[in-house]
């Protein structure tokens, strides 16, 4: 893996040439239908759904959508979802339930969208939520965190039995710059607190929260992307032929979302 | 069903015993100042302490609702002498490296006498047996890290395990940055035990304390079985300074307000302080058959 510092790594992960969820659908998976709108009156372009054939067996595949040109990056809102997008997966993760689909979801989103109507729709509702439900699936759930894992609005698509994540990718609390001008009162100092956040994929893995990195070509993943696409398609297939084999898939979730976070009992002072 | 109080009187020596109780508990924790006043945040008026303790801590003279620590909030609800904590010494160590934030862990113990941010406890109201879990936005502003992430997630799984009903007061400024993506996983951890324990049947009523913002309203906070309110607390995922600077305009009056949430449907009732023991108590009557019947 190259050498790269965090704040190189979080414009690698938010280059506009780097490959989104739909070129991964689009390469990975054959036979696609796309499924649109939450079925209480609104759809959100930001969060992609559909049903597919991977490796011949059908599929649920959910993701975040930035867009390629600016008229879909307005369209898809930059990737940030509202509550609405947060409900078309809730219903689209009830169908993979109902007919016992596993579920892939691609993450690359700045964070939930926070707007004025985003709110009053209940966007900590929606996520809440989707948490919920994703947790109690008794279906395989494996995630891919492919660009940017902002805060709550990434993990509402990312509670998944395998998280898999690309080199460069980013996956945190809060974005470098929300992080700076909340600690530092200095958005500025963006590149210092990305530095210390602990946000790449190396520091993921280590911390447990990542199961697996995959490698991405020197200059990242959008230079030569045909060999990414051919080991996040390894990488999910070996997941859900592992997965397989539990018994319990939600209690296999429960346990592994349980552990993060070691605690001590006794006092220290 | 049993009657709340054998008599009027009854009622009155209960609250007499409350108050005491708060005062005994508040000047173990500090939760109290002794004496003195302080500016209401809402009228802008003086009010005695000797007055707020009273009164709950709502201003008498606007009825706002000032923020108050977790041990306070517990001796308001529970029947004497049926308070037990559980876990209070349960604390995550720095595993981010994050500079200085020991020191900071360190000095908020000293303040507050808490060891994070939730107070978790069984006790009972009314006599019915129930699990407790307070923020406290003293510390760290309430945030969730890793051992408020773990004591609420224990706290749901002892209420499954004794099928027990669990109520969680929320007030917190969202997920603890300087735990970063530890803190994030919490919201994964404490709303997957929320639904563990609402498919064995159990009773979650969740109440929005001023203020709840971020991470804690985007996973358990949001998850109740029945949703309550203070009047007037800031609820919401994004915070309102951060929605202004995204959409460059100004915010509604009484945007994010328990008002407002209860006018887009996300709140059942907002219950005034003085009122609350009384429509948990209700809640808690409504459901007594209805604990984990699975
Ligand atoms: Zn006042």
């Amino acid at each position: 893996m190259s050498n790269l510092t965090a704040a190189q790594r979080v414009k690698l992960a938010r280059d506009p040439g780097r490959p989104g969820t739909l070129d991964f659908v689009h390469h990975l998976f054959t036979d696609i239908f796309v499924c649109q709108g939450d079925r209480l009156g609104r759809e959100d372009p930001s969060i992609y759904g559909a049903i597919a054939r991977f490796h011949g067996k059908p599929v649920t595949v959910i993701g975040h959508r930035k867009g390629r040109n600016f008229e879909e990056n307005m369209k898809c809102n930059f990737g940030m979802p509202s509550p609405e997008g947060y409900r078309k997966e809730q219903r689209l993760l009830r169908q993979a339930e109902k007919f016992g689909r596993p579920v892939i979801t691609f993450v690359d989103t700045p964070g939930a969208y926070p707007g004025l109507e985003a709110e009053a729709g209940g966007q900590g509702e929606a996520i809440a939520s989707s948490l919920a439900l994703m947790s109690s699936l008794t279906v395989p759930v494996v995630t891919v965190v492919i660009g940017e894992g902002g805060s709550g609005g990434a993990l509402a698509l990312a509670v998944g039995n395998r998280i898999i994540m690309l080199e460069n990718a980013i996956y945190s609390v809060l974005s470098p710059e929300g992080f700076a001008s909340i600690l530092w009162k200095d958005a500025a100092r963006a590149d210092e607190a990305a530095s210390i956040m602990k946000l790449t994929a190396a520091d993921l893995l280590r911390l447990g929260v990542v199961d697996q990195v995959i490698p991405e070509p020197e200059g990242g993943a959008h230079v030569d992307p045909r060999p990414v696409y051919e080991a996040v398609d390894k990488a999910i297939a070996r997941a859900l032929s592992q997965l397989g084999k539990e018994k319990d898939l939600a209690a296999h979730r429960y346990q592994k979302f349980r552990a993060m976070g070691a605690v001590r009992e006794e006092r220290d002072t | 069903m049993q009657p709340l109080f054998r008599s009027r009187r009854d009622r009155l020596d209960r609250l007499r015993r409350q108050r005491e109780d708060a005062v005994k508990a508040a000047a173990q924790h500090s939760d109290l100042p002794a004496g003195g006043s302080q500016t209401c945040p809402g009228c802008g008026r003086e009010c005695q302490n000797q007055d707020l303790v009273k009164t709950e801590y709502v201003c008498p003279h606007c009825g706002y609702h000032l923020p108050i620590g977790a041990y306070l909030r517990l001796s308001l609800l529970l029947d004497p002498f049926t308070f037990q904590e559980l876990w209070p010494e349960l604390t995550a160590p720095n595993a981010l490296e994050f500079p200085g934030y020991e020191q900071k862990l360190t000095a908020q113990r000293e303040k507050t006498a808490l060891s994070d941010a939730a107070v978790v406890a069984t006790g009972k109201l009314d006599g019915r047996q129930a699990v407790f879990a307070v923020l406290d936005s003293r510390f760290f502003m309430g945030s969730m890290g890793v051992a408020v992430g773990e004591k609420i997630t224990r706290g749901v799984e002892y209420a499954q395990k004794h099928k027990l009903p669990l109520v969680i007061f929320s007030a917190s400024g969202g997920a603890r940055m300087q735990e970063g993506i530890l803190s994030l996983m919490q919201m994964a951890k404490t709303s997957a035990a929320i639904e563990r324990f609402s498919e064995a049947g159990g009773l979650y009523i969740s109440v929005f304390t001023h203020p709840t913002t971020g991470g804690v309203t985007a996973s358990f906070a949001s998850l109740g079985d029945i949703t309550l309110a203070e009047p007037g607390a800031l609820i919401g995922f994004a915070g309102p300074r951060v929605i202004q600077q995204t959409i460059g305009q100004e915010l509604p009056e009484g945007f994010q307000r328990s008002e407002y949430l209860e006018e887009h449907g996300f709140v059942d009732q907002i219950v005034p302080r003085r009122q609350m023991r009384q429509v948990l108590s209700q809640l808690l009557f409504l459901h007594r058959k209805g604990v984990m019947h699975r």
